[in-house]
């Protein structure tokens, strides 16, 4: 095994950086001019967003239960099993249902998108495509930059809707807790800064999502074995992208809403 | 077949007699590994150059410079009189309207039916849908596989993927023709049968063409035999004639080892160049 010179490491740390930044300004930017791939966006909606709808919601109901449950176990020492909507509507609305619903979409699309571009641009389709005039960027990472974006905000909704109803059926079920009680204090304890931060997060993750994921996709070399890599390293980067972005959006919505 | 993208410019050039291809002291390398040094060559109009090397001596890698797909570390390189390192990227995709591409694995799309694949160019500048279909025909009745028209890539044969991408190469009837090694990895007879399409086109339409092969034999069919109209089929050039607007480039460990004709090449006293040509 060799070891590569702090320099040259450094150099392809700034090159990497300077590549992304590169693909995500002219991602945006293609957005703005023609011609637009309509067709492929609607299909990476598909894709993306109806492919994805079954494990988001799955997680979201699931992630409810468990957060009624354990809410549950120490609301009750201080008598407050009751404030069980409020503690799963507020975890769900503003960190849960735009955190998980990032990662468990950056696992399934991410992970795809670097999959299918690495394969395409190891078996040379990505240059067969600018040998035919079709831009790469345009034409394979607009769309599902666009589709990743738009989908990602509504799944995440729905993650919020179905994490709710989760939370609701373990507290009537389990708690023996009031559906109405649960889902008043539950609304009751929304604020407008809440919502919008829940709904602000799943932009983000969106566009993380699809940028590293056609990022890692474009930039593969070496085969089959490349391909894997390129796919690896996509879910990681994203997954720990979506947390770090998530950690910042949270401490500036604190800023501007003060809660 | 039709023509798809009218380019006074690039007539004109054409008819001004220059060279459609120029490489001017070339060099490029890779993690500090210098591939192609000093490249310096020509290729003039209705000229099939067949660039021959060793595997590994950067013959691929100056196909994708000639298509604009890489920048060269130096020198120049003009295709149609337009200096490639100089241009946008939008400049390079409207240069490249002009170019049909062929390459080593012939790089279909994968999610595409056969139709589709050599449909794309058409597609994209939204020609007529009635008119795309008959031109598709019509590529494909020229490397005669209209039967495979509904197939995906993966359903066809290797000698059949590469007749369909040389359908999508020349279906905007092309003024220069990049062949990437067209007969890499197939057996004996299916690569006769694609060089035997290389030779329809250039007697045929006489466009422009580099075509990088390592089989020998390959590059003296092409030297040595012509299209028959009338029979529809390819025949040696009698009297042991060779056909002049055939040239050879030969590339060795990035350098440029023979640059020259036919008879150039068979009569060369280079020791190495015997060798690799006996």
């Amino acid at each position: 095994m060799s070891f590569i010179s702090p320099e040259a490491y450094a150099k392809s740390i700034v090159a990497s950086v300077q590549e992304y930044s590169l693909l995500c300004g002219r991602s945006i930017a293609n957005i703005f001019s023609r011609p637009r791939y309509m067709a492929d966006i609607f299909t990476q909606m598909d894709s993306i967003g109806v492919g994805s709808l079954p494990i988001v919601v799955l997680t979201g109901f699931f992630t409810g239960c468990v957060l009624a449950l354990q809410a549950a176990v120490s609301l009750k020492e201080f008598g407050a099993v009751n404030m069980t909507g409020e503690l799963v509507t507020l975890s769900m609305v503003k960190e849960l249902g735009p955190v998980l619903t990032g990662l468990m979409v950056s696992g399934r699309n991410a992970s795809g998108m670097a999959s299918e571009l690495g394969s395409m641009k190891v078996s040379e389709q990505i240059d067969a495509m600018r040998a035919l005039g079709t831009d790469p960027y345009r034409k394979l990472v607009t769309p599902r930059l666009v589709a990743t974006v738009f989908m990602l905000f509504f799944l995440t909704i729905i993650s919020d809707a179905c994490g709710i109803a989760g939370g609701a059926f373990v507290s009537v079920t389990l708690l023996k807790l009031k559906a109405s009680t649960f889902f008043h204090t539950g609304y009751m304890s929304l604020e407008h800064g809440d919502v919008v931060e829940g709904l602000a997060k799943p932009l983000f993750s969106g566009f993380i999502i699809a940028t590293i994921g056609c990022y890692y996709g474009l930039r593969t070399t070496g085969g089959t074995q490349g391909v894997g890599r390129s796919t690896t390293q996509a879910v990681v980067a994203s997954s720990v992208m979506i947390i770090l972005v998530d950690f910042l959006v949270t401490q500036l919505m604190i800023g501007i809403f003060g809660r | 077949m039709a023509e798809t993208v009218e380019s006074p410019e690039i007539k004109e050039f054409l008819a001004s007699g220059q060279p459609v291809v120029e490489f001017d002291d070339v060099s490029i390398g890779f993690e500090g590994h210098e591939v192609l040094s000093h490249v310096s060559f020509k290729v003039a109009y209705g000229e099939t150059r067949i660039v021959l090397g060793p595997a590994g001596g950067g013959k691929s890698l100056l196909m994708k410079l000639a298509n604009g797909l890489i920048k060269p570390d130096s020198g120049n390189i003009r295709v149609f009189g337009r200096s490639l390192p100089e241009m946008t990227e939008n400049e390079l995709f409207e240069m490249r309207a002009h170019v049909g591409m062929v390459f080593q694995e012939s790089a279909l799309f994968d999610s595409l039916d056969v139709e589709d694949n050599v449909a794309y160019r058409l597609e994209e500048e939204k020609v007529d849908p009635k008119e795309i279909r008959e031109r598709v025909l019509e590529a494909l009745r020229f490397v005669e596989l209209e039967q495979v028209i509904d197939k995906f890539p993966s359903q066809l044969s290797g000698g059949m993927r590469r007749r369909v991408s040389i359908a999508r190469a020349i279906i905007s009837k092309p003024d220069l023709i990049l062949y990437d090694s067209p007969t890499g990895g197939l057996d004996p007879i299916t690569s006769t049968t694609i060089m035997e399409l290389v030779i329809k086109q250039r007697d045929v339409s006489h466009t422009t063409c580099l075509l990088i092969t390592h089989r020998l034999q390959d590059a003296f069919t092409l030297a040595t035999h012509r299209f028959n109209s009338q029979e529809k089929k390819m025949e040696r050039i009698p009297d042991n004639g060779i056909d002049p607007s055939t040239k050879f480039l030969v590339l060795n460990g990035g350098h440029i080892v023979f640059d020259g004709t036919t008879l150039e090449l068979t009569h060369t006293k280079d020791p190495w160049l015997r060798e690799y040509i006996e």
